[in-house]
């Protein structure tokens, strides 16, 4: 299976029984495949008329109580933005794939890690958070889109996948999970009332201080997402001068790059956050305590090395590489900086 | 001793006070579409979609399920949940800026597809929320806060008819244009949106309902003044009647 085809049989094991969607490369075959599949399991597909209407879509879906799920890349995503602030502020559970390409603007279709800040730090208007997780290959592509499903339910708040144009395209075997059951909506959806209050589903709150309240409670949420929901991976990183961060593809190809360099005989290793929000900031502390250097590439200009920093806190010495535009690094690329990185980690 | 009701506040409402200004035609449509809810027995089986524009607060007075949307993004919402729940009775309402300027593509695109929806759209001629700017429906010659000298069509366009637009559409059944200008009216409005719930509970598809409705306060006329403004300059321009009714009289099988 691709990436694409993926992410759409991870949605609908977790449940996922709506998707629309508009068509966007590099993530087309994600649409394709939702269209012939969600119908097959008794879902509903719709192709919208854009981005907006799509989110909007699953907007309704999810006060409707149905587990639902849009994908897109980077200038999709960027109109989804409004549907999500929404989300966030209505508390609405929903997933969101973007297999992210090249921009500002239209860019190119080839892979990025450039919409790192806009998935992070909420990426729409409002001081709001979605939880986002980086996947570095297909299973986990799988794994983390089928948990994107339960963590969206658990704290009533938009979950991203944040992939790119290598994760959407290449073809890899997958472990699958059996089909989940589909729970029934939960009891704040808008279902029809019955007998009982009506339920209103909102984010304006025009009366004085409710506004802050909401706000207030909604931080509180955040925080135990970030107290609870932090994971990461760790490759060599116990005897490691030099600690080389990394997420998603990136990762992947910095991982051959650490193998080389220790086969060089360098001690350096591999910290990997698989959720970008809540960034895990208490293990790369830890690390940092331990008197390294650290390297962060990506595949932009320089996103995910602000939260190194913060969480290296001038512990050590924290320096990038990246490739913006499409760029992608090879092992060699990666190695050679290495090397260079780490005769400063020697000094 | 017994009472009798000539009228009283419909179970479709909550019992709050509403904020619309002296003369606003929102409060009255509000209440119908609420009186229609309830008698139709509907209450515990429907979802309202209520889209920024001074609407919005609708969530305050109807007694249902009510969710709010996005600046013009009620026809996909409503898509949304109506697809996923097709046996519950699911409308937008929503004013003309909303729905005939930034959420244009929205309706149309829903209205195309034929979603067994029903929507009131509320053309008031101006951005109401906002405080009285042109929109897609503002008069030619009309004053309002962003065209101080007369809506000018060689700047602004012409009037939207968002009616005779959607009427060319497959996916749509039945289409309705009322004026909001004397209590009569009133009882015909009611009866249009009733029409148009039906047509959804019989699974016939996509209705709209359009209400040429007065806004005093941005029109800068007294109460009385703007029913006569609504009958007199904006009736002749958005003609009233039923624009298109494909409706069938025998339910269609399964809502
Ligand atoms: C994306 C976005 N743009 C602008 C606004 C500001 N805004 C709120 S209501 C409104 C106009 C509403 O006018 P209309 O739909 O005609 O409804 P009315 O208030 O007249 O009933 C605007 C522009 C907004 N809330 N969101």
């Amino acid at each position: 299976m691709s990436g694409n085809e993926v992410a759409g049989e991870a949605a609908v094991a977790a449940g996922c029984r709506f998707y629309a969607g508009y068509p966007i490369t590099p993530q087309n075959q994600l649409t394709e495949y939702m269209s012939r599949r969600v119908p097959e399991v008794g879902g509903v597909f719709i192709q919208a008329e854009s981005e907006l209407a799509a989110i909007n879509m699953v907007f309704g879906a999810a006060a409707a109580g149905a587990r639902a799920m849009t994908s897109s890349s980077s200038p999709g995503i960027s109109l989804k933005q409004e549907g999500i602030s929404y989300l966030a502020g209505c508390e609405l559970p929903a997933v969101i794939v973007n297999m992210n390409r090249a921009g500002p603007g239209l860019g190119d279709v080839t892979p990025s890690q450039a919409d790192y800040f806009q998935s992070t730090r909420g990426g729409g208007h409002g001081d709001y958070r979605t939880i986002t997780l980086g996947p570095q290959n297909l299973q986990e592509l799988y794994d983390l889109t089928y948990l994107a499903f339960e963590l969206a339910d658990r704290y009533r708040n938009p979950a991203l996948i944040l992939g790119d144009g290598i994760l959407a395209q290449v073809m890899e075997p997958v472990r699958l999970k059996p089909l989940r059951r589909v729970r029934p909506a939960p009891a704040w959806a808008l279902t029809g009332c019955g007998d009982g209050p009506p339920r209103k589903i909102l984010s304006l709150f025009l009366k004085p201080g409710v506004a802050e309240a909401h706000n207030w409670r909604l931080a509180a949420k955040y925080r135990r997402i970030e107290v609870r929901e932090q994971r990461w991976d760790e490759f060599q990183v116990e005897d490691a001068k030099l600690v080389v961060a990394a997420f998603g593809s990136s990762a992947r190809i910095a991982r051959a790059s650490v193998q080389a360099a220790r086969e060089e005989g360098l001690a350096v290793g591999l910290f990997r956050p698989v959720s970008l929000w809540p960034f895990p900031y208490q293990p790369l502390r830890r690390l940092a305590e331990g008197r390294r250097r650290f390297l962060v590439v990506e595949m932009n200009l320089g996103q995910m090395v602000e939260d190194v920093r913060l969480a290296v806190e001038n512990r050590g010495p924290v320096s990038f590489y990246g490739r913006p535009g499409g760029g992608v690094p090879t092992p060699e690329e990666i190695l050679k900086v290495i090397r260079k990185t780490y005769r400063g980690a020697e000094r | 001793m017994s009472q009798t009701y000539l009228f009283k506040r419909t179970e479709g409402l909550q019992d709050a006070p509403t904020s619309f200004c002296p003369g606003c035609g929102h409060g009255i449509l509000l209440r119908l579409v609420a009186e229609l809810v309830w008698e139709l027995g509907l209450r515990g089986r429907t979802v309202g979609v209520a889209p920024v524009g001074c609407a919005v607060t609708a969530y305050d007075y109807w007694n249902f399920d009510v969710t709010e949307a996005a600046h013009g993004r009620a026809p996909a919402v409503a898509t949304g949940i109506k697809r996923v729940h097709p046996d519950r009775l699911v409308f937008t309402y929503q004013g003309d800026g909303d729905l005939a300027a930034i959420g244009t593509a929205e309706i149309v695109h829903a209205a195309n597809r034929g979603e067994n929806l029903t929507t009131v759209f509320v053309n008031n001629a101006v951005y109401g929320m906002t405080r009285g700017q042109m929109a897609p429906t503002t008069m030619l010659g009309q004053k309002t806060t962003t065209t101080a000298a007369g809506r000018d069509p060689r700047q602004h366009g012409y009037p939207l008819r968002v009616c005779e637009m959607l009427a060319g559409l497959d996916g749509v059944v039945y289409l309705e244009r009322l004026a909001l200008s004397d209590p009569a009216s009133v009882r015909r409005i009611k009866a249009a949106i009733r029409k148009g719930f039906e047509c959804q509970l019989s699974g016939q598809g996509f209705s709209l309902i359009e209400v040429l409705s007065p806004c005093p306060v941005n029109w800068n006329l007294s109460p009385v003044d703007s029913l006569t403004y609504v009958r007199e300059v904006m009736s002749p321009v958005f003609p009233p009647g039923v624009i298109k009714d494909r409706t069938c009289q025998k339910p269609a099988p399964g809502v």
